[in-house]
Formats: structure tokens, sequence, C-alpha cells
């Protein structure tokens, strides 16, 4: 399934593993702006909720460092990142119309 | 269970039976660090999959304590729960009775669809509009067929824990056997 990342489909484990996980928490702007991202992009993520509290948060700090959310993991480009905005921008250039995985790009250039 | 008096019998369940393949079902999965959607056929065969009322009761306290004390994490087993309390529920649950390290994970239900799904729903007397599964045990081999079943009778009813191990063990070395083919 070359393109399947492309699918916008649920993410379901063990069918076609997202490349993209995004850790989030319920309710938290920051993440629903990644989402909206995502979603624009026609990206396949998984989601993994994190608590309120940020000393229950070490599966996020583990990742990026820190406990804040939204983090991205982007297996693709091996590129773990914080902060909404800055994500926001590394999707627009990545998988955006310019960006250099744009769909049409990695599906040209394969998997 | 001797009380002395008749304790309440539920309803004769509607429930997947050995040999049957268990309905499959994705929910929020909680374990020590965060919820992910997951499907139970995405899980690591065989699977022991546990329905147990909410969080909090006795009965959960109780089966969860056991499964633990008995070390169902060592039998090979993915061990799952399934209730009907939230994912931040699960995770106090997690914490409450010291099963960080186990590896038992939690599906999430608010909704009673996965109960409904495989016959062991429980509507609750005297909490109006809450409806659970009742206690009930499956252990899933590959393709989610079933090969170990059992759904409580009575309210309150424990699975039979000896019956329970022996079905898990048994399920892992037959896949033992099955990937040495």
């Amino acid at each position: 399934m070359l393109r399947s990342a492309y699918t916008g489909l649920a993410p379901i484990r063990g069918m076609s593993e997202p490349a993209i996980t995004l850790y989030r928490l319920q309710a938290c702007p920051f993440c629903e702006r990644v989402v909206r991202t995502l979603e624009e992009y026609n990206l396949s993520y998984r989601s993994r909720f994190v608590e309120p509290l940020h000393s229950k948060r070490d599966a996020v700090k583990r990742e990026s460092g820190a406990r804040t959310v939204p983090v991205i993991v982007d297996e693709r480009t091996g590129v773990t990142m914080s902060e909404s905005a800055n994500i926001v921008t590394y999707l627009e250039n990545t998988y955006g119309e310019e960006g250099r995985l744009a769909p049409e790009a990695a599906a040209a250039g394969g998997s | 269970m001797d009380l002395g008096f008749d304790v309440v019998e539920l309803p004769a369940p509607d429930h997947p039976e050995e040999g049957d393949r268990a309905p499959d079902f994705t929910r929020p999965l909680v374990d020590d660090e965060y919820w992910e959607n997951t499907a139970l056929s995405a899980l690591d065969a065989p699977v022991c999959l546990v329905c147990h009322p909410m969080d909090g009761s006795f009965p959960a306290t109780y089966i969860w304590n056991e499964l633990r004390d008995r070390g169902f994490d060592n039998l090979g087993a993915t061990v799952v729960g399934l209730s009907i309390s939230t994912p931040y529920a699960h995770k106090r649950f997690i914490e409450d009775h010291d099963l960080r390290g186990t590896g038992f994970r939690f599906f999430s239900d608010p909704a009673n669809g996965v109960a409904e799904a495989y016959g062991v729903t429980n509507a609750l007397d005297g909490m109006n509009g809450v409806v659970e599964p009742r206690p009930a045990t499956f252990v899933l081999g590959e393709d989610l067929t079933v090969q170990y079943a059992w759904v409580a009778r009575e309210h309150p009813e424990l699975p039979d824990y000896d019956d329970l191990e022996a079905a898990v063990v048994e399920a892992v070395e037959a896949g033992a056997v099955a990937d040495a083919d």
C-alpha cells in the first residue's frame, strides 16, 4: 500500500501504521490546531492522549524532552517536535502544496 | 459462595462460544502512560479479554488484584480489561492497584457497545441509565477465535480463575505449536 499514509482513514493499529504520532490532551486548543492541519493535508496519524497533569506525562518527555503537548513524532522524516506553531509550520513546509513531501511528490518518489 | 440467601440471577447471556469468532472492535486502550484507539484484532494473540464492572466497584478490584497476584502478565498472553469507565478512571485504576509494569491494559467503552456486541450487558438497578458489562472472560486465539468463554450468571459472580488460567496457558501453548509449524 504505497500511499496508505495518505488515505486519511482513521488509523487502526496493525493495519496501516500511520507514520505520524500525535501526543495530545483532550480539549487542548493547541492540539486541535495541529489536528486541523493534519486533516487539511490529509495525513494519517495516530492519537495518544495524555493527562492534564504535567507530572503524568513521562511518555511525552521521553519523546520530546519536555512535558508540553502537542508533540508530533513523524517517522517518515525522523522529526519529533513540540509547540503547535512550530508543528504547523513544519507540516506546511513538509506536506503542504509546496512542501518537499507533498502527496504528489511522495507518490511519484515512492514510499 | 453460600450467603444463606439467593443472590440475583442474571438473564441468560447470548455470548460468543468456543469456536465462534469474537466481534472485533476499536476503542481507546489505556496503559500506564496514555490511551490510543486500538483494535482488538491488532493485539498479539492469544488475548485474554476481561470484561468487568466499572472501575471503583469491588468486583473490579477483586478481579484485577487476583489477576495481578496470579501473575497473569507472565503467561505469554495479551491481557486486557474492558469497562465503561473513562480513560482517566482507567489510569487511576492502574495506579491504585499497582498494575504499572504488568502490561495489563484497559479498553474504555462508556457507551457499552462492546458488551452489547458480546451479549454480556448488565443494567444496574438503582443507577438509571447505567448499563455495563457483566463480569465475563474470553480467551481469543488467532483471528479472534474464542477458545474459552465465561460469563457471570449471578450478580455478583466472579471469574473462575483456575479455569481461566488453564485456558490462557493452553492457548499460549497452542500458539507456540502453530508458530513452530
